[in-house]
């Protein structure tokens, strides 16, 4: 160990920061917070707190077992707190995703599939959520997931709840 | 492409070359860089310090002129036009421009790219990295020309095709491949997420460390890319002083701190008038519109990630007006 301590968040210890407005608008700015923005949401709410277009990062609260999920493009899952486990299964064809549609969508129930491993995430370990399989997060403790997305049917937007203004 | 790049000789008295592209003028002494143009009213010289030059030009050259607008300061700089180049003096500079003191001109980019790549290297001295945070490289940017550090400024910047760390992708960083950690990261945890891979999938169920990925960059402010969703880049970087240029955005550009702070200084993309101060902490989430420019502050070495649309039209349909220049309305 140096002299350094590097600084990272958590749901129970975060500082968000601010913006100074010389000559602008801060919603400009879209500026939230993504432990704030998991701290106030409901497990497995896909919380958009980035937009470019049909591209997303979203935030993700994980506690408890998600849904199960399928997307026909991959995706990824990145740990900001916390520790979350991916389940993955390799699901028929006529389970997944149609093929041109974008985002990932909700399976009911447990889907049939081969099971195809798992991965145990922890604060800054990042997945691949692979193109046609299906997954499901599960998290003993209250974690935070960003999931580099596109835009979707679980998309939640609450922009003026979570943005500076 | 073969591209001929005018130069002078060596000075007798500081042994740095001199350059000429398009109507500009380079030159350097111990320590300054003196940029030349013709303006409608005459000849223009700007100048800056050779450390601050070299750090600019060094993120220009190694992002390939990076997503449009790469200002080496409030005068100089460079619009990347995706297979040419505008190169510019005053032309975003709110007085120079009113008193037709500026100049731009375009070039191809194997050109501009030829001309930047050999000034880098006749004035880049041995011992100097212009890469690195100042604390980690020494004062040989200053003073007559002694050697040169090829090694330092040919780094290439790592871009995965779909993530890091699978089959035939860009590999995680670690001792044996030449990334120890960065003094600045030495607390940051090292582990690898657990993976169980069924066989059959190992290719499959993936995943790494990002963290620790960043923790042992070599470069600060040097943005990789690590994994992709159709058009969706993640392009984390670690920051450490001062943002070496003023990046201006043709698209909307997003930032996710990931740990420690920046601050950024925002300024109208046109005119460079000050708009406002961002100050960013582990786990803000902020938009740069694509009417801004803008530059960061790392007080400690920090983990950023830049977030990318590499939407083949989105300059275009900004430029346009077919979108707005702010990703959100609410």
């Amino acid at each position: 160990m140096g002299d350094f301590v590097t600084v990272f968040g958590s749901l129970g210890d975060y500082e968000k920061g601010h913006i100074e407005i010389i000559n602008d608008d801060p919603k400009n700015y879209a500026f939230s917070n993504v432990f704030e923005v998991a701290s106030k949401a409901k497990p497995y709410e896909k919380v958009a707190v980035g937009k470019n277009q049909q591209n997303l990062i979203e935030a993700i609260r994980a506690e408890g077992d998600s849904p199960w999920y399928t997307c026909a493009h991959d995706e990824f899952a990145l740990v900001m707190d916390g520790e979350v486990e991916v389940h993955f299964l390799d699901i028929a064809e006529v389970d997944r995703a149609p093929k041109d549609k974008e985002g990932n969508i909700a399976i009911k129930g447990q889907p049939k599939g081969k099971k195809m491993g798992h991965v145990v995430l922890r604060r800054g370990h990042q997945a691949l959520l692979p193109a046609n399989a299906a997954y499901q997060f599960r998290a003993r403790r209250p974690s935070v997931v960003l999931q580099q997305a596109l835009e979707g049917e679980n998309t939640i937007y609450r922009w003026s709840e979570i943005c500076l203004k | 492409m073969n591209v001929a790049v005018k130069a002078t000789s060596s000075s007798n008295r500081t042994g740095y070359k001199s350059f000429e592209l398009g109507s500009f003028k380079f030159s350097r002494d111990e320590y300054f860089v003196y940029i030349e143009w013709r303006s409608k009213k005459g000849r223009m010289t700007h100048y800056m310090s050779a450390d601050a030059f070299l750090r600019a030009m060094m993120r220009d050259v190694a992002w390939g002129f990076f997503y449009y607008q790469v200002n080496f300061d409030h005068v100089f700089g460079t619009n990347n036009l995706y297979g040419r180049v505008q190169m510019f003096a005053g032309s975003y500079n709110e007085t120079f421009k009113a008193q037709g003191l500026d100049l731009i001109e375009t070039f191809e980019t194997p050109q501009i790219m030829a001309t930047f790549q050999a000034i880098l290297a006749d004035w880049t001295n041995a011992g100097f990295d212009p890469f690195a945070a100042p604390a980690e490289t020494t004062t040989d940017w200053l003073g007559k020309k002694h050697g040169n550090n090829d090694t330092a400024i040919n780094r290439q910047r790592q871009v995965s095709k779909r993530m890091v760390g699978l089959p035939g992708d860009t590999p995680i960083r670690t001792d044996a491949n030449g990334y120890p950690v960065n003094r600045a990261f030495a607390d940051v945890d090292q582990s690898q997420p657990e993976i169980h891979a069924e066989k059959g999938y190992e290719g499959r169920v993936h995943g790494f460390n990002l963290f620790a990925h960043l923790s042992r960059s070599d470069v600060t402010w040097n943005p990789s890319v690590t994994s992709v969703c159709k058009q969706s880049l993640f392009c984390p970087t670690s920051e450490e002083y001062i943002l070496p240029i003023k990046h201006g955005n043709d698209r909307v550009e997003w930032f996710i701190q990931l740990s420690d702070q920046i601050l950024w200084d925002v300024e109208d993309k046109a005119t460079g008038r000050p708009r406002a101060k961002v100050v960013m902490k582990a786990g803000d989430v902020a938009a740069m519109p694509a009417d801004i420019r803008h530059q960061g502050y790392s007080p400690k070495r920090s983990m950023l990630l830049v977030w990318e649309n590499v939407n083949p039209r989105i300059a275009e349909m900004h430029a346009t007006g077919e979108i707005p220049p702010y990703p959100i309305k609410f």
